[in-house]
């Protein structure tokens, strides 16, 4: 299974982090508010800490009472500055943290949903999944946590290399050393650490894709008893992620030991060389003490910095994952045919030229596959007059799915074209071609919400009595009345409340409310029992009234009123015409036809 | 608390390595501690005596504890890493064997999405606790305590300032803590709801597509976005209060020691040294309080995520075996006494009332129903997937209860109306039905469900990748590929819940013919066509839960005005 996350490009570190700044470029004033708060609270700390030695110094020369009231209300002074600071910071932070955030999750989820069938055809749900729920929580924990930590530490480490230069040019050299060494080494480890990271992620998403897999799938594995061989797979992905993790954070957690330890290597070096030159009369003893002072203190920013920046660092994967999905090509639409509402009706605007809207649609010579090299149709020919039903026959995996499929543009044609009242449906904009096409699809997929909102899914400005006209044409009225709460039942997802018959009678019923110039009925009948199935056809001829109709049926009724009946036998239209004709030619259709009375 | 507590208790082998590490920090800090005081000394003795031996052996000890200091922090680093992830891995696959104990109404008491979280980003939570957690923890006690000790034998008059105002610290960081902590429970909630609006979109993209309704998707999505942000600022906004809060209470401590010790200074009770000194020894303690309540704070949001992973490890299967199951179905007969069933306890209607009935040995058996008439329901307790309310379903002569499951489920084989594949190739699915099936069994297997015939057609035949619940076949081919593999458990009893509806009449006939064969097996077809039923032996009539007819298809045709009524609408309809 090709997974999003590719080798291709593996340092892209440098886009990755552009791409996240021009996120946090939405909320400019209050990042840069945060910035100067954040930089206001580390100088009043670093002056109220400052304060302690003239108030001190004050005490020794003797300055009294007074002077101590005085040097105690500046320093009070300062800190309230500070802690005010500090209050809003935080407060801003928080809030801009997760406005970003939301930001990327809104982008996240928008352009999924631009994104061709093909990309959900090749990604488990659970890999998708786990950029909502991995990633994108990698990136707000490193922004809650990381960004004004990483502007203090940055400031207070600027400043601090200051002092130290200004008080001792010659020991700062020293120190500069083991600075650069220490970001060499964290810079090392992070690129080391990344790459752990990734494959960390990768794993997550994988066991995330397991086991929503084997949950959706319990009672197969129950009615199997494959519960230990299952047990056995899943501990497989759970080891392998517990190894990546493993190795990622012994990486990461190797910095801050690291930093420690250089600074502290330092801290003796800079002692024994500040040592000699108190010896040679280079400095004071006094300059020293207050020296090494500072050079403890650069310690802590250092530590910190290096500490933020292991959750930057997840959150980078995690954010070039997302990145690449938002940076993967929309389904194409070079369609601008556009549709519109006109006095009689619907009809095609070809820029400014009105067409109606008849649904006529016609292949001519369609050819089509899924994957190079495996032709699912072949010079696939056909004609669907205004108010004709045309019904595909054929035996499964001959192709009729793909037929309607091609109608509304879930996949395009490889070669050939398909005309939609004398356009090229390349030429219509998709979602004007898909709002003017009907769909009840093979598998009925609801949502969470009541059966009003399900049904109201086909056309969302329809009234109530809409919606109840439709599910009475679909012959849902009755089991929908019969429910509870009627109308206002809630049904989950995956629809364990209702049966699959009554699923796809909401799906008839969704199709009925949309109330669309051409319909196409893919295997929707074939779950529901015959008198159930019975009330819904009169229902459905009244619906396919003066509307072109595709249907993949297994009812021969529904086929034998069809104006024309296509027999598909490995991707090719092998017999073609009404039912009469087809029964006189004796050929495939005959069989399958005859086909029911040899099992009686 | 006690959530997290009990997780504790799945670190196993684990446990040594995180007391190894926290004996690990215990060390480092016990270095860090010393080096600033063998600094004081190479400063205040080997400099002010020009004593250079003395200095070079001062700065070589520094350097070896610096070194030292390194190699427990490399080794925390691992032992930590090491029970962090290994504590997850242990947590997450305790759950994962509770969840396959589980029984379907257990399932239902969760969403799928929400265990899936449970699985994965709460276990994160609870491994960053210790990655990010452990060190601190460990290290601020050993602060607070020394740093307290070394004020007191300093100065005891100046330790009652900061002795008054530590508990006033620990009572505001407390109260931060318990104010956010029913908060991230919320956070999680929210997140919960997030999800499943994002699963529930990848499972219906093609309705969502078809209907054009991207835009509608967007803001439904755009609703739970909202709803995250608000309950996650506020989280966020009210537990980073504790960094100011903690800012200001160490200023007061600072200004109010610089007064008073200013005052003792003056009237000569102290010395300045001893000033300076004690204010980095204050400094030290607040310092441990915020790194404890950082810690804490990390800790109310890993308690959430305890408290869910939690529930699911506590959840009992609805489903109990006895003691001393029985672990043999010694025939093939089912029988039905008096069931009554209903899916949630407080449902007003049973889904299935009073059925009795009874299936002799190796009997082919028909069972025809309008859509919610409960023929699903009724195979799925013959498989024990669901417990009955009432009366008793008994398969070769015993109570299903009386079974172990393993053999009640590997003696009744059934295929599921909702067929399921799972990713990978078609060999990995059929091994499901025989894990050392080898590749004559598979294709025998194949050739009777029809399947074989379209297999021989693909390239890489018994090796063709699936991809996710079956893409790459269509759902006639599904269908055959699912009887292949229920046939590969040479079931006793096999059950068809509706399982050839999508597969074409001539193929369906030829399965059936195939099935005849099986000698023995009773077999129980649901079907919506009444000609996948005709020749059983037995033919059951559900209507709205109840038995309405049962017979011979010549009988029904005389007794029964039902199945005259199904019969006469199917023939004249025709199906194909």
């Amino acid at each position: 299974m090709p997974r999003i996350v590719s080798a291709k490009k593996p340092k892209n570190l440098g886009y990755t982090v552009r791409r996240l700044l021009s996120y946090m470029g939405r909320h400019k004033f209050s990042l840069l508010s945060v910035a100067i708060l954040v930089i206001t609270s580390v100088l009043c700390n670093l002056a109220g800490t400052y304060m302690i030695s003239p108030v001190i110094d004050n005490l020794v020369s003797g300055g009294g009472m007074p002077a101590l009231t005085r040097g105690v209300a500046v320093t009070a002074v300062i800190y309230v500055i500070g802690v005010i600071s500090a209050l809003l910071y935080s407060q801003i932070m928080a809030y801009s943290s997760q406005k970003i955030v939301y930001d990327i999750r809104k982008d996240l989820f928008n352009h999924m949903q631009t994104l061709p069938l093909k990309f959900f055809d090749g990604h488990k749900s659970g890999d998708v999944m786990s950029y909502y729920t991995n990633d994108v929580d990698t990136i707000s924990d490193a922004l809650n946590n990381s960004f004004s930590a990483v502007v203090k530490n940055g400031f207070q480490i600027i400043g601090t290399m200051t002092m130290l230069v200004v008080l001792n040019w010659r020991l700062s050299l020293i120190v500069a050393l083991s600075y650069a060494c220490m970001f060499a080494y964290v810079r090392y480890s992070a690129g080391r650490s990344k790459e752990y990271y990734k494959k960390q992620q990768r794993s997550l998403g994988e066991l995330d894709g397991y086991i929503q897999e084997m949950v959706a799938g319990q009672k197969v594995v129950k009615v199997f008893n494959h519960e230990k061989a299952n047990l056995a797979g899943f501990d497989e992905r759970n080891t392998d992620l517990q190894a990546m993790g493993t190795a990622a954070q012994a990486y990461a957690s190797t910095m801050i030991p690291a930093v420690v330890s250089i600074s502290f290597l330092t801290y003796t070096i800079v002692s024994l060389a500040g040592g000699f030159m108190v010896l040679e009369g280079l400095t004071s003893l006094g300059a020293l003490a207050s020296y090494l002072v500072f050079v403890r203190q650069a310690a802590a920013p250092i530590n910190q910095f290096t500490q933020q920046s292991n959750f930057l660092l997840s959150s980078l994967a995690g954010a070039e994952r997302i990145f690449e999905l938002v940076d993967m090509k929309s389904e194409t639409d070079e369609g601008q045919i556009t549709l519109e509402t006109t006095d009689t009706g619907w009809a095609w605007n070809d820029s400014g030229t009105l067409i109606p809207l008849r649904g006529d649609v016609r292949f001519e010579n369609v050819d089509f596959s899924y994957d190079e090299g495996h032709p699912v149709l072949r010079s696939v020919s056909l004609y669907a007059k205004p108010g004709q039903k045309i019904a595909f026959v054929g035996s499964t995996g001959a192709g009729k799915t793909t037929v309607t499929n091609l109608i509304n543009r879930f996949y395009d044609v490889n070669s050939g074209r398909i005309l939609y009242d004398g356009i090229d449906v390349r030429r219509i904009a998709k979602d004007d071609l898909r709002r003017s096409l009907g769909m009840v699809l093979q598998d009925t997929h609801l949502f969470t919400g009541t059966i009003r909102e399900n049904i109201r899914y086909g056309r969302l400005e329809a009234s109530d009595r809409e919606v109840e006209e439709a599910a009475h044409i679909a012959n849902a009225d009755s089991f929908i009345r019969r429910l509870p709460q009627g109308y206002d039942t809630i049904v989950y997802a995956d629809g364990a409340n209702l049966s699959s018959g009554q699923r796809q009678l909401l799906s008839i019923a969704r199709a009925a409310v949309a109330n669309p110039p051409v319909l196409i009925l893919d295997e929707a009948t074939s779950n529901i029992d015959t008198r159930t199935e019975d009330l819904i056809e009169k229902g459905m001829d009244r619906l396919m009234e003066g509307r072109t109709v595709f249907v993949i049926a297994h009812r021969l009724s529904t086929v034998r009123n069809a104006n024309a009946i296509m027999v598909l036998e490995n991707g090719e239209i092998v017999e073609r015409g009404d039912h009469e004709e087809l029964m006189k030619q004796r050929g495939r259709y005959y069989r399958l036809y005859t086909g029911m009375f040899e099992l009686s | 608390m006690g959530d997290f507590r009990r997780l504790l208790g799945l670190l196993g082998p684990y446990r040594k390595d995180i007391i190894i590490a926290c004996i690990l920090i215990l060390v480092e800090t016990c270095f860090e501690l010393v080096i600033p005081t063998m600094m004081a000394d190479l400063i205040d003795i080997g400099v002010a005596n020009h004593d250079i031996p003395y200095m070079l052996a001062k700065g070589g000890q520094m350097a070896l504890c610096a070194l030292l200091a390194l190699a427990t922090g490399l080794a925390y680093a691992r032992f930590a890493a090491r029970s962090a992830y290994g504590w997850g891995a242990r947590i997450r696959k305790a759950q994962y064997e509770k969840l396959q104990t589980w029984a379907f109404s257990n399932m239902d008491n969760f969403e799928t999405s929400s265990l899936v979280t449970r699985l994965t980003s709460d276990i994160t939570v609870m491994q960053n606790a210790i990655n990010n957690g452990l060190r601190p923890l460990v290290r601020a006690p050993v602060m607070f305590i020394l740093g307290v000790f070394f004020s007191f034998s300093m100065n005891s008059e100046l330790a009652l300032v900061f002795i008054i105002l530590t508990p006033v610290l620990g009572i505001v960081l407390f109260s931060i803590v318990r104010a956010v902590a029913p908060l991230y429970t919320r956070l999680q909630q929210t997140v919960d709801s997030l999800n499943g609006v994002v699963e529930e979109n990848l499972r219906a993209i093609r309705t969502v597509k078809a209907f054009v309704r991207g835009e509608y998707e967007e803001e439904k999505f755009s609703a739970v976005n909202g709803s995250l942000y608000s309950t996650a600022t506020k989280t966020n906004s009210r537990a980073c209060l504790n960094l100011p809060f903690f800012q200001a209470t160490m200023y007061l401590c600072v200004i109010l020691l610089m007064y008073i010790g200013g005052s003792m200074v003056l009237s000569g009770q102290l010395l300045v040294g001893q000033l300076t000194g004690f204010l980095s020894y204050v400094m030290q303690v607040l310092n441990s309080m915020m790194m404890l309540s950082n810690v804490f704070l990390l800790l109310t949001r890993s308690l959430a995520s305890a408290g869910r992973i939690e529930r699911v490890l506590e959840e009992k299967s609805a489903l109990a075996e006895k003691p001393g199951a029985l672990d043999e179905v010694p025939s093939s007969g089912v029988e039905l006494r008096s069931v009554c069933f209903k899916y949630v306890e407080d449902a007003p209607e049973y889904t299935l009332k009073d059925i009795s009935l009874t299936i002799e040995e190796g009997q082919t058996i028909g069972i025809l129903g309008g859509t919610g008439s409960g023929k699903t329901t009724l195979v799925q307790l013959m498989d024990r997937l669901y417990d009955t309310t009432s009366g008793q379903v008994l398969v070769g002569g015993h109570d299903v209860r009386d079974y172990s499951l393993h053999a009640l489920r590997e003696a009744v084989g059934m295929v599921l109306q909702k067929n399921l594949l799972f990713s990978g190739t078609v060999r990995d699915n059929l091994k499901w039905g025989k894990e050392d099936a080898d590749d004559e069994e598979l294709w025998q297997a194949c050739d009777m469900a029809g399947a074989g015939e379209f297999l021989r057609r693909f390239p890489k035949g018994l090796d063709t990748d699936l991809g996710q619940g079956g893409v790459n076949v269509s759902g006639g081919q599904k269908q055959r590929l699912c009887i292949a593999r229920a046939l590969l458990k040479h079931p006793k009893v096999l059950i068809f819940d509706d399982s050839t509806s999508a597969v074409d009449t001539a193929t369906e006939a030829m399965i059936r013919k195939e099935l005849a064969r099986l000698s023995g097996v009773t077999k129980i077809f649901i079907a919506q066509r009444i000609s996948t039923v005709m020749e059983a032996d037995r033919i059951f009539i559900l209507d709205n839960g109840r038995l309405a007819g049962q017979g011979t298809h010549e009988e029904l045709m005389a007794g029964s005005a039902l199945y005259r009524e199904i019969y006469d609408s199917q023939i004249k309809g025709g199906t194909l």
